[in-house]
Parts: C-alpha cells; sequence; structure tokens
C-alpha cells in the first residue's frame, strides 16, 4: 500500500475558493462553477484537458434536496463526459475528495485531476440544517438521546478540562485568534474582530462551549487541480507538491473512544502523513486545522504530534499560534470565522495551504518564506480525519 | 430531526428500556452500543446479549442550552457520558440533578423515562436517562 503512494509525485497547479457566507444569490451550482472558473483560468488550462473529477459534500440532498453531485458539477463546469465522483464523509468530505483525486494521480491512473468541494447550506432553517449536520453523529445512540454536535464537542472540552486544566479563556483565546485571522482574508465568512470578553460573555450553547467556540453554517465552493509533478511546470512557476494525503477512521460514536479528548483517527493519519513525507514536524511552517469547535483546534495540535497530550492548549494561551508565532495554526480564520461549508472545507484548507506557500494571501496574515504546510479535515467527532502535508517545489 | 419512523424506534426498543449491551464470551470485554464482533477475538469470539446493572459515574457532561425542536421544552438539560461499573461508556441524559451540581466523578443510576415526543403524530419514544445515585434527588 505504501507502495502506491510512491508510484508517482504529485502537484498542485491551480487552487481556488469563494468567499464563504451566506450567499442568498448563488445556489450549488453557482458556488461550484465560480471556484471551478477560477481554478481552471488559474492553470490556464482548457476544461477538456481535465480527466477525472472528484467532488467532496456531505448532504446535498438534506440541505438543497439535490444528489448526484458528481454528475451535477462535471455538467456545469463542462466536463462531460469525464468521470465524475461525489465522496462523502461528513465534514471531512472534501479531505476525503483530496485524498481520492491524489490516489488516482499517484497512482498513474490519470494525469489532470480536478479536486472540488461544494456546500450550500443557508437555504434551509437553522432546525433544518443542524439535523443534516447531526447525521454524523451515531443516530441511534448519540442524537436519539439528545446529543447536539456541540454537545459531542463540549464533553470532549468538559474532561479535557478536568484531565489537563484547559480554562475557558483559552477557548476563546483560540476564537479572538481566529477573528483576528479571518479578518484580513477577503474570503472569510466573518471580517469582525473580537475581544476575550465578548468570546467569554456570549450565550452558551453547550457548556463549556459558547457560540464563539462554534463554526458557523456557511455556503462556499473550493477547487483545486492535480497533475504529476513532472509535467506541472508546464502549467505553473510555483507547482505545490503534495508530500502526502493520508486518511484513516475511527469509532462514530464517541462512546467507544479509548480516549475521548484524543482523535486517534488524527493521530494515525498524522504519523502515517509525516512518514510518507520524510519531513520532521519542525519544517512545518503552517497548519490548517479542523477547528469546528475551539477544543478541536487544542486536540488537533496535540493530535498532529505539536505539542504532548495535555499541553497543546498553552500554545493557544502563550498565543504562539498567530502569524508571527511558533507555529501559525489558521491563518485563514480556521472553520470559526472564513467558514465551514462542510464538504468544502477540506478542500478551502488545501487552497489556503497553497496560496501560502505560494505567498499569495494578503500581508498581514501571511507566514513569510513558507515552505511547508499541514492541512487537517475532521468528519463528526473524529470518525474520519485526513491529513495532508504540502510544499514549495 | 426528520420524521423516525416507528420501526426504527421498536427495533432498538428492548436495548433502551433495558439498558442491553454485548458481551464477548471469549475474552469476557463488555460493549455498549451492542456489537456484533468483538473486535480483539474477531472470528474466534462469542458475542451474546448482557444486561447493565446500571450502576455508573459521570465520565463527562456539557448543559445542553441550544437542541433540536424535540428537545427543545427540556432545555437546559445535562447530557452526559456515563461509565458504566461494566467499562462500556453511554450517552444519556442526567435526570433529578440540577446543573450546577452535576460534576464529573457523581455515582448515577439509570432510571426509564420518556425521551421525547416528535411531533403529534409521531412515536413517543422511552429509554433511559440516569440519575444521581444517592438519595439527594429525592428532595427536588
Amino acid at each position: 500500500m505504501i507502495g502506491l503512494y510512491k508510484k508517482r509525485d504529485v502537484a498542485i497547479i491551480s487552487a481556488a475558493a469563494t468567499k464563504c457566507g451566506e450567499h442568498w444569490d448563488k445556489g450549488i451550482k453557482d458556488l461550484a462553477w465560480e471556484a471551478g472558473v477560477k481554478a481552471v483560468e488559474e492553470a490556464g488550462i482548457s476544461g477538456k484537458d481535465i480527466e477525472y473529477l472528484v467532488v467532496g459534500n456531505m448532504s446535498g440532498g438534506m440541505f438543497v434536496g439535490q444528489e448526484h453531485i458528481g454528475a451535477l458539477v462535471a455538467d456545469f463546469l463542462g466536463l462531460n463526459p469525464i468521470p465524475s465522483l461525489r465522496v462523502e464523509g461528513a465534514c471531512a468530505s472534501g479531505g476525503i475528495a483530496f485524498f481520492q483525486g491524489y490516489m488516482a494521480v499517484a497512482s498513474g491512473l490519470y494525469d489532470i485531476v480536478a479536486v472540488g468541494g461544494v456546500e450550500k447550506m443557508t437555504d434551509v432553517e437553522q432546525e433544518q440544517a443542524t439535523t443534516a449536520l447531526s447525521g454524523a453523529m451515531d443516530f441511534e445512540w448519540e442524537a436519539y438521546f439528545g446529543a447536539t454536535f456541540p454537545g459531542i464537542y463540549a464533553l470532549m472540552a468538559r474532561r479535557y478540562m478536568y484531565e489537563y486544566g484547559l480554562k475557558k479563556e483559552t477557548l476563546a483565546k483560540v476564537a479572538v485568534k481566529n477573528h483576528y485571522h479571518g479578518s484580513m482574508n477577503s474570503l472569510a465568512h466573518f471580517r469582525n474582530k473580537i475581544n476575550l470578553e465578548e468570546a467569554l460573555s456570549a450565550p452558551m450553547v453547550a457548556d463549556p462551549l459558547g457560540k464563539y467556540d462554534c463554526c458557523p453554517i456557511s455556503d462556499g465552493a473550493a477547487l483545486v487541480i492535480l497533475a504529476p509533478l513532472e509535467i506541472a511546470r508546464k502549467y505553473t512557476d510555483t507547482p505545490i507538491i503534495v508530500k502526502s494525503s493520508v486518511m484513516a477512521s475511527d469509532t462514530l460514536s464517541l462512546l467507544k473512544r479509548r480516549d475521548i479528548c484524543t482523535l486517534d483517527a488524527t493521530v494515525n493519519a498524522a504519523e502515517k502523513a509525516f512518514k510518507l513525507a520524510h519531513i520532521e514536524r519542525s519544517q512545518v511552517n503552517l497548519i490548517e486545522v479542523h477547528d469546528c469547535f475551539t477544543i478541536a483546534e487544542v486536540l488537533a495540535i496535540e493530535d498532529l504530534g505539536f505539542a504532548k497530550k495535555g499541553e497543546g492548549w498553552k500554545m493557544c494561551d502563550e498565543e504562539q499560534t498567530y502569524v508571527g508565532g511558533n507555529l501559525p495554526v489558521n491563518t485563514d480564520g480556521g472553520l470559526k470565522a472564513s467558514g465551514h461549508p462542510v464538504g468544502a472545507t477540506g478542500v478551502k484548507q488545501i487552497v489556503e495551504i497553497v496560496k501560502q506557500l505560494r505567498g499569495e494571501v494578503e500581508r498581514g496574515r501571511q507566514v513569510k518564506g513558507a515552505e511547508v504546510g499541514l492541512a487537517h479535515n475532521v468528519g463528526g467527532s473524529g470518525a474520519t480525519a485526513v491529513v495532508t502535508i504540502l510544499a514549495r517545489g | 430531526m426528520s420524521h423516525i419512523a416507528p420501526p426504527a424506534h421498536w427495533r432498538r426498543a428492548k436495548e433502551r428500556y433495558r439498558l442491553l449491551g454485548s458481551k464477548c464470551e471469549s475474552c469476557g470485554s463488555t460493549f455498549f452500543p451492542p456489537t456484533k464482533v468483538c473486535p480483539k477475538c474477531r472470528r474466534k469470539g462469542k458475542i451474546v446479549q448482557t444486561e447493565f446493572s446500571g450502576k455508573g459515574k459521570i465520565y463527562s457532561y456539557t448543559i445542553i442550552h441550544s437542541a433540536p425542536k424535540m428537545f427543545e421544552k427540556y432545555t437546559p438539560y445535562i447530557l452526559a457520558l456515563v461509565e458504566l461499573e461494566e467499562g462500556p461508556k453511554v450517552m444519556s441524559q442526567i435526570v433529578d440533578c440540577k446543573p450546577e451540581e452535576v460534576k464529573i466523578g457523581l455515582n448515577v443510576e439509570v432510571c426509564f423515562r420518556k425521551l421525547f415526543e416528535q411531533d403529534e403524530e409521531g412515536v413517543i419514544s422511552y429509554g433511559f436517562k440516569f440519575r444521581p445515585a444517592d438519595d439527594s434527588w429525592k428532595g427536588l
């Protein structure tokens, strides 16, 4: 299996995302089209060059009454009759799409592959949207007993606080930092800065998580184009090399986890991703982590191996995770501020790393001289995780 | 939540009413939710149904303030991960306990309660919840 990964080096030749937010004027087709056209133009290729399309989408059926998303996106991007696949792994759908697209090029089956992600979430009432999202849990033994998504992460947060002495103030600092980064990101859902007091005094959603500990419901899309590294320079002067992309799974419910303060899927995916990439943690200049809730950012820093279990919160507390700090985390504002169009998020994170490595983001949030970046996408409460390591070519 | 069909309530009713899990007779491991295969013994394992004592401790908890419509009238309610004395964990609401009195390590015992009414035509669902195991709840 390891051999398959190594068959051929893969590069990203273009990457684009729409703004995240409430797009009243755009439907699922418009969003996919916008991201697709931007990416195709950036690569300077023709749609005819694309041989295979993979699209991450969590729940078109429940959000907009639309399934068959693979064919839909291929149709609206004018890519028929190429094979087009929609993949679903809850909030990790985008990351999984990338993992699939990467395998298609790495294995030698296709040369030019487009990987997209799209989600239109604001056409339904919040009740319907949260119902769709709660499908990522174990319905029979979690949601059925009154669990909500924030509730699940609140259970992790409460136990973590008990075990390791984390305070609510530190979680608030994660939100303040992500809003600060988001304020400089023209594609972010929220562009407003918040302060510690606002974050701490917000209404509770699932104690200890308040409003500012939770990411929003967003519309958005993203798309990247992959090519074998040996021909990538035909399309771009700055190909971004996919050093590794690894997916792992864990129990669907929180009930059966070894430790609810650890996402073992992240641990397993990260270990393998670093091994395959031949890269050390110390070489990584920035990370995009799946902060669906503030506690998730703390857990991700530890589970990816950038801090020992129980100590990741100190990096957040000491504000080492800002641009300019020791390990910039979520330089686009994360899911919290830049938005969480669930099926698109995993691809959107990769777009951010690509732009950072090319030195193309807004000056205030650009990590200077970034050579290596990592994207981390999670489904549900950690039943799926995808870790992708990218480097400048 | 979307409308839940009666058979979907019914097929898990026994486990929900009596807190039934599963046990591997080969290695003695107990599981909740009930499993069909022992992850340790695989084919050599023998899974049977088992009834838990219903005693446990709160492993973690949250107070849910924002809930789906079918649980709205119970907000704010305590949702907990309860570690059963046999080992497995269950997710359950904690009743007969004020939100400010719940804590990690609290001894709890199972009780039988209404879980929710989905809508006027929907099934009224019953199942387990947990309450503090000492007598403190009786004065409430």
